[in-house]
């Protein structure tokens, strides 16, 4: 059965003068999901979301929501609503007022809207706060009536402007939650902008990354994560080592990178011919570190190194190794026995299996 | 140990601050000199008969403050009230005016052209009061540019008119020459409402009209309360639009009192006048802040 569409951008352009902010992007967004743009600051995200939100209107391609066409619908006429990354609450308002505005310019009862409001509040754990200025409250909380003002409409989908940005670490990482829950609860499609990659990762169903302007993939988290298709992707969404080299020999199965210092298997890329330089991206989970005098030949690429310094975090503790060369790699070392931590200073290999790794050309 | 007694001693504590004391001696000397003196010096003179030197010789006579509402016809009351109606007629039409342009330069134009809308606006007020009456009746005079203009130009008329001392040309001038003072008050308040509500209210179903009376006007209150007392006052203390403009039948409340410091020379009395006129305008405003459901507070200090 196909899943129902609630968003879709095909081939969306929009420029600004001389600058293409967003530059040929399609995604379909199903409903009920909790769906993130991801990428940098000024990579076209926000104006990816004011395009849907109506803020901003195409000048190439087409923008649907719930199956019909939106180009050329003001913003007060289209079933979606945003949360806006300064929330831009109502200071003169009070939290109920500020809930209650959409219902009002739709015409609602005011019996049924002293009722809708109410409930939403309660749904966003605001019960009893109606009555204070939003100046009055928490900036979680304020969050909050923002989300509130804009679910209360039963819009179709919720656009959210990176509304954690103004929060300080830990309510940001209460807030995820929060708001992974609550989109849960009610239903209604999220699109989330952000250019913090752990938030994209934590709460969404699916991840859209951009950079300059452009959509490179579309994926759920862990697809993304283990199957990047873009050397951006491969490099935004977590850590990884980018370790780059030029083909000296294919293999069939594998090919040769020479990196300079030293020599290293990679996996085989379409694009790949002798002499052509290549990424090739592997995860600090992916590495291991080696004693520099064992007579191992597991994994494949062994490459000598020296701690430069040791990260330690409870369960896991990153090593950041200086390769023969200069280069700088990560390396997870997850603390399975009681065996020793490295120590900085301290000579090893780091080894890694080719099939591991993520080749992309170098442009 | 020695130094954390330096600065905070026991010794210090009964000085007078003066790096608190100095840097307000201005503002001090502006308020008593500009403004305290030479109320004080009113109402003293007020309280005299004309001709007594001082209080302490001739006691305190009452009867300069009966003489406003003993005028024959009650002179002072219908001036009074028609200054009062038509300073608030004026500061509506100024509001009107004003308005749409502090929306323009604050909302809808963006960077140098805002810079440059400003000094437009602000740069005929770099000129003196007065000359820029004269220009006006320049333009409205029998002989002036507006009726070259429709005589001679345009041919709209046959006869030349004389558009000068009537009650339609007094408003023309006072409200270009009140424009700014509302402008003002109204574009720093609408400048501080970020472009973001707008779009939420848009986002969540307001039309421009609802954005306009739910978001914009409600912000913009402190700003249009505040040039609406600039003005009016203004408006009722202005003698050079109502003497020039205005002509013999738009008697101002402050030629009445010309006439008794200037051309009776009864300094007392004309004293007497014009305290009698601060209280009954610092009364008007009061009421018209009661009767909107505002504090003076609210209006000059941020939300």
């Amino acid at each position: 059965m196909a899943q129902e569409i609630d968003v879709e951008l095909v081939h969306v352009t929009k420029r600004f003068g001389d600058l293409t902010a967003v530059n040929d992007i399609s995604f379909q967004v199903p409903r009920g999901s909790f769906f993130s743009i991801l990428g940098p600051s000024g990579c076209g995200k926000t104006t990816t979301l004011k395009t849907i939100a109506g803020f901003e209107e195409p000048d190439e391609g087409d923008v649907y929501i719930g199956g019909e066409r939106m180009n050329n619908v003001p913003p007060n006429h289209r079933p979606v609503n945003m949360v806006f990354q300064q929330l831009a609450l109502f200071p003169l308002m009070t939290v109920f007022d500020n809930v209650a505005f959409g219902l009002k310019m739709a015409r609602v009862p005011k019996s049924e809207r002293k009722e809708r409001v109410e409930r939403v509040l309660e749904q966003v754990g605001l019960k009893g706060l109606g009555d204070r200025k939003p100046g009055q409250l928490s900036g979680g909380q304020q969050q909050r009536v923002a989300i509130a003002r804009c679910l209360v409409l039963n819009p179709t989908v919720l656009l959210l402007d990176e509304p954690l940005g103004a929060l300080d670490l830990k309510l940001r990482e209460q807030m995820k939650i929060q708001l992974k829950q609550l989109q849960h609860q009610v239903g209604t499609t999220f699109i989330y902008i952000t250019h913090d990659q752990s938030e994209a990762l934590v709460m969404s169903d699916r991840v859209a990354v951009m950079n300059a302007g452009r959509l490179l993939q579309v994926g759920a988290p862990d697809e993304l994560y283990t199957n990047p298709q873009d050397p951006f992707v491969a490099a935004f969404v977590g850590e990884n080592n980018d370790i780059q080299g030029t083909v000296t020999g294919l293999h069939g199965d594998h090919v040769t990178l020479d990196v300079g210092p030293f020599q290293i298997a990679a996996p085989v890329h379409p694009q790949m011919t002798v002499g052509s330089r290549f990424h090739n991206f592997i995860r600090p989970e992916k590495m291991v570190l080696l004693p520099p005098d064992t007579g191992r030949t597991e994994p494949t690429n062994q490459v000598p190194g020296l701690i430069q310094d040791v990260i330690f975090d409870g369960a896991v503790a990153r090593a950041i190794v200086e390769l023969t060369g200069g280069q700088q790699v990560m390396v997870l070392v997850t603390r399975t026995s009681d065996a020793p931590l490295p120590v900085r200073g301290e000579a090893v290999r780091v080894a890694w299996e080719p099939r591991d790794a993520h080749c992309f050309p170098l442009e | 140990m020695k130094s954390l007694h330096r600065s905070g001693g026991p010794r210090q504590k009964s000085r007078i601050p003066w790096d608190l004391v100095i840097p307000l001696i201005p503002l001090l000397l502006w308020l008593f000199l500009l403004l305290i003196f030479p109320h004080l010096r009113l109402l003293m003179l007020s309280l005299m008969k004309r001709g007594q030197k001082s209080l302490a010789e001739g006691g305190i006579f009452l009867g300069n403050y009966l003489k406003p509402f003993q005028d024959p016809d009650h002179l002072f009351i219908r001036v009074f009230i028609r200054t009062i109606l038509f300073s608030l007629i004026n500061t509506l039409l100024t509001l009107a005016v004003a308005y749409p342009i502090a929306f323009y330069v604050a909302k809808v134009v963006k960077g140098m052209r805002k810079f440059v809308l400003l000094v437009l606006i602000a740069l005929p007020y770099y000129i003196s009061e007065l000359v820029r009456v004269y220009a006006w009746m320049n333009i409205l005079r029998e002989t002036g540019f507006l009726n070259y203009l429709l005589v001679d130009v345009l041919h709209v008329m046959s006869q030349p008119v004389e558009f000068l001392y009537n009650t339609a040309s007094l408003f023309v001038v006072f409200v270009y020459s009140s424009v700014l003072l509302m402008l003002m008050p109204i574009y720093s308040s609408l400048e501080g409402l970020p472009d973001e509500q707008l779009q939420a209210a848009q986002d969540l179903g307001a039309g421009p009209l609802a954005t306009f009376t739910h978001i914009v006007f409600p912000s913009s209150l402190p700003g249009v309360t505040a040039g609406f007392i600039l003005v009016f006052m203004m408006n009722v203390g202005d003698y050079l639009i109502p003497n020039l403009i205005g002509g013999k039948n738009n008697l101002w409340v402050t030629e009445m009192i010309y006439n008794r410091f200037i051309v009776s020379t009864n300094w007392n009395l004309g004293a007497a006048y014009s305290l009698v006129t601060l209280v009954l305008t610092t009364f008007v405003v009061w009421l018209g802040l009661r009767l909107t459901g505002q504090t003076l507070r609210g209006v000059f200090s941020e939300q």
